[in-house]
């Protein structure tokens, strides 16, 4: 295949350029490296990066034992609050959570390197195999977690050790969820996510059922009869079409399912790409899109999103890595038909908007921009049979602050509920502190009381 | 601008910085090196008696603790005086004098305490046209144990002597280098100044343990397992330094006394300092086996600039300019009442000047006002420790402010008293009670 060819291809580039393109996106920083960004820290009282974080790390104490050579101590503080720490130190948006709010921003513009440092430490624990949490006396309780991603193991490590038995239903092939499925490759290299996923394991008291999908294989009320507690951590299957003519031509994708496939390809030289790539959206799922699309050979990606760049979604520090990888990304932009030819995307006609009275509108001007491939990225829906007469809040499951549901011994979290970010550091708090909230109500012995009437 | 050209005891040099007796001043190739990047004198490293040298461990002879950023703060040795024979350094130190003529060079000293041992030695030095001696009275290891160094320098009686000896066989002038390993320095200073010495200089190292290895359990520098106490210097021994000259420079006895100030000079700023406290001059070592000898620049420029901003001409309108601001604790003015102040600008909201109050101090600083991170002083509970000064990592963020005269003390409920009271004359000192009655 010719680097500039034409169409939907793949093998646009040596083997060597993959290599490089899909690379870790930030190496771990070696001893020396963490010790002077270690040193930057000034151990804050109550500290803003703290407070700032989805899960509430103790990230001052855990720098701390950085600096002071004890990176298996530090692990433990991440650990502690995050058991996918390790995860959350490649894939957090840090520059919009704790090294947004590092006080070092104030007489410097330079946080301290929080995800990096916390990279450095849980690496090193997770490479040695150190485990630090030791399961309880065996409870006897027998707890079904839906989904395997990062609100699902969450809870399950909570739950195994507080000396509950964990079976996790998952509808896909693989552990992880968006870990393993849903992130870009580059930020989490060499298989991490399922080292991860045998890391938070590895505590015993854990299976995991693959293949077995809710409202197919079984449904919510199976759950209930069979298990004393049930935690729902479904992601979000659906994707969210864009409404124009042209959108079943061959060469419009969903930008989720492309970055599936990525992930899960051995050989990036497999895995086509077309010459000229539109994506649409604003959000993380579009940046990774197109980054990607762009390291795969791509000549020319265009992200084309419907509102100005302080909308987006997709933190400045995306928006500028994907700047600096050759994306353009134009604003106030909406799409309007996709044009084809011979059956196959030949461009993507759009229209201008602007804001009036506060709403947006589409101002009548339009243009058309070449493409053979567009990727949707506008949003994912929550999709889901088999959770009978569970209450729901604007389509997502209703919960309360600990993660209860409408229904008694049911608990939920993670992007298929409506609370907090949709980011993994935020489905670990939920699912974690849902564990804690079922924990409590097996503890107690006691009836539940239904939270969401 | 400023003349920073020094006369200590006689001997002259363009400027006040003197590399200190050690490893910088072991031979004629690192003393060129230091005279060409300017140092204005040296203290060439301890000369032992004429036979075979002294010999050094041949593992670690260093040790350090760090600051952030592994910044070396404090460094100990277990090195000895030169190792090299009595007349290789002898015939260097004359070639070096010749070649560098208007540096000072003066000669360290250690030999046994034995009269004979320092006659025979004296002339040999005196042949080499160096601009005077110091007595090594203050190395604290190895040396110690064989009757020298800080031996001597912990005996005032002992000094008293060795002076006396030089001063009865040399024409030279002569420096005591004293030991701060000692309670009172104003013991062997005054001993020094009974045997007629020219000059003091202080302090040499201080007797230490900088690390110990958590794996072999040996105190480090490790030679073969195990480890010695060494001698402590560099930037963390400074103000033990200051205080030791201060002492110094205001005891009676030794008033007026010249002093070498030694001990963590690391910038032109340390270097006014110990000038200020009554050093005529400044030597120089950790400062420079850290960075090199190019250091010097930026002491020179940076103590001319000084000077020329404040108008101070030459060295002689500095030193001692602080000693008569020594004082001891019971003459501070106790109706001096200041209150820490938070310069909201410059505050970066780290929180560590609260931490630092609430828990260990007098729980003066807030942490939220109406909901929000603000860090403010409540002057009412604020006794101007200045502990927050020190812990916020911000320069000039947290001030002092002293409150004028006839304003109120929030603290207290009563008004600033504009008279000078100490605590002599203070009410619950039973002393001032029992000489009223």
């Amino acid at each position: 295949m010719e680097r500039l060819g034409s169409g939907i291809e793949a093998g646009r580039l040596s083997s060597n350029e993959y290599a490089s393109n899909f690379s870790d996106l930030h190496p771990r920083l070696d001893k020396h490296e963490a010790l002077v960004a270690s040193d930057r820290c000034y151990f804050c009282y109550d500290a803003p990066c703290m407070t700032a974080c989805p899960t509430a790390i103790d990230i001052p104490m855990f720098i701390r034992q950085i600096s002071t050579g004890n990176p298996l101590g530090s692990a433990k503080t991440i650990f502690d609050q995050n058991i996918l720490g390790g995860m959350c130190a490649r894939v957090c948006p840090t520059e919009t959570l704790c090294e947004e709010v590092c006080v070092r921003n104030t007489a410097e513009d330079r946080p301290v390197e929080i995800g990096k440092l916390q990279r450095y430490a849980t690496d090193i624990a997770m490479e040695t195999g150190r485990q630090f949490f030791e399961r309880r006396a065996p409870s006897g309780k027998r707890i079904a977690v839906v989904g395997a991603g990062p609100a699902g193991l969450a809870a399950a490590h909570r739950l195994a050790v507080n000396g509950h038995d964990v079976t996790i239903l998952e509808a896909r092939e693989k552990s992880g969820g968006l870990n393993e499925y849903g992130i870009a490759t580059y930020k989490a290299v060499d298989d991490f996510a399922q080292r991860e996923v045998d890391y938070v394991t590895a505590i015993g008291g854990i299976t995991i059922e693959h293949g077995k999908a809710l409202g197919r294989d079984f449904s919510l009320s199976d759950l209930t009869s069979d298990y004393d507690s049930v935690f729902l951590g479904m992601g979000l299957s659906g994707v969210n079409g864009l409404g124009v003519d042209g959108e079943t031509l061959y060469g419009v994708d969903d930008a989720v399912d492309f970055i599936a496939a990525l992930r899960q390809s051995h050989n990036k030289a497999t895995v086509p790409i077309g010459r000229r790539v539109v994506v649409i959206g604003g959000g993380m799922t579009a940046i990774d899109a197109a980054i990607q699309a762009k390291l795969l050979g791509a000549e020319e990606v265009t992200i084309c999103y419907r509102r100005g760049k302080e909308n987006m979604n997709a933190s400045t520090w995306e928006q500028d890595l994907a700047a600096s990888k050759g994306v353009i990304i134009r604003h106030w932009l909406a799409p309007k038909s996709i044009i084809g030819k011979d059956g196959k995307v030949a461009g993507i006609e759009v229209e201008y908007t602007a804001m009036k009275d506060g709403r947006l509108t589409t101002t009548g001007e339009t243009g058309i921009i070449a493409a053979d491939q567009i990727f949707k990225a506008i949003g994912q829906s929550f999709q889901a049979s088999g959770l009978g007469a569970l209450q729901f809040d604007k389509g997502r499951i209703a919960v309360d602050a600990e993660g209860r549901t409408s229904l008694e011994t049911v608990w939920a979290g993670g992007d298929c509920i409506g609370r907090g970010e949709d980011l993994t550091v935020s489905a670990v708090a939920q699912g974690r502190d849902a564990a804690e909230s079922i924990n409590r109500m097996l503890a107690a012995g006691a009836q539940p009381a239904s939270a969401v009437a | 601008m400023a003349d920073i050209r020094n006369n200590f005891v006689g001997i002259k040099s363009p400027n006040p910085f003197w590399l200190a007796s050690a490893p910088p001043t072991d031979k004629a190739y690192n003393v060129e090196r230091a005279f060409k990047a300017g140092w204005g004198g040296v203290v060439w490293k301890t000369l032992g008696e004429q036979g075979p040298p002294v010999v050094n461990v041949n593992g670690p002879r260093y040790g350090a603790i760090w600051g952030a950023d592994r910044r070396l703060l404090g460094l100990n040795n277990i090195e000895l005086i030169t190792d090299r024979d009595l007349y290789t350094n002898l015939i260097e130190m004359k070639q070096v004098k010749k070649n560098w003529p208007d540096r000072a060079i003066v000669a360290s000293i250690m030999v046994p305490c034995e009269e004979n041992a320092w006659k025979a030695i004296l002339p040999l030095v005196e042949e080499t046209e160096v601009d005077g001696i110091e007595l090594n009275f203050g190395c604290p290891h190895g040396m110690s144990e064989r009757g020298m160094g800080a031996a001597v320098g912990q005996v005032p009686e002992y000094i008293e002597m060795v002076v006396r000896w030089c001063k009865q066989y040399s024409r030279m002038p002569v420096i005591t280098k004293l030991t701060p390993n000692i309670t009172d320095i104003r013991q062997p200073a005054r001993a020094a100044k009974r045997g007629g010495t020219d000059a003091v200089s202080l302090i040499n190292t201080i007797s230490s343990i900088v690390s110990v290895d958590l794996d072999s359990f040996s105190p480090n520098p490790s030679i073969n397992g195990k480890g010695s106490h060494g001698g402590y210097c560099g930037p963390a021994v400074k103000p033990i330094a200051l205080n030791m000259v201060a002492e110094i420079a205001r005891d009676p006895e030794t008033y007026g006394l010249p002093i070498s100030g030694i001990g963590g000079v690391t910038t032109w700023r340390d270097a006014a300092e110990f000038l200020a406290l009554g050093a005529g001059n400044v030597q120089v070592c950790t400062a420079a086996m850290t960075y090199g000898f190019k250091i010097v620049e930026e002491m020179i420029t940076g103590l001319s600039a000084w000077m020329d901003t404040k108008g101070h001409r030459t060295l002689d309108d500095i030193t001692g300019r602080a000693v008569q601001n020594v004082t001891d604790w019971q003459y501070l003015n106790l109706n001096y009442i200041a209150k820490a102040h938070i310069d909201q600008d410059a505050c970066i909201k780290c929180g560590r000047c609260h931490i630092a109050c609430e828990d260990t101090s007098h729980q003066a600083i807030t942490a939220m006002v109406d909901g929000v991170r603000h860090f403010e002083v409540k002057e009412e509970d604020c006794v101007g420790c200045n502990l927050c000064v020190n812990v916020c990592p911000v320069e000039n963020c947290i001030t002092m402010e002293a409150l004028p005269a006839g304003q109120l003390d929030k603290r207290t409920g009563r008004n600033v008293d504009p008279n000078y009271a100490n605590w002599t004359t203070h009410p619950n000192n039973p002393m001032a009670r029992q000489a009223a009655e």
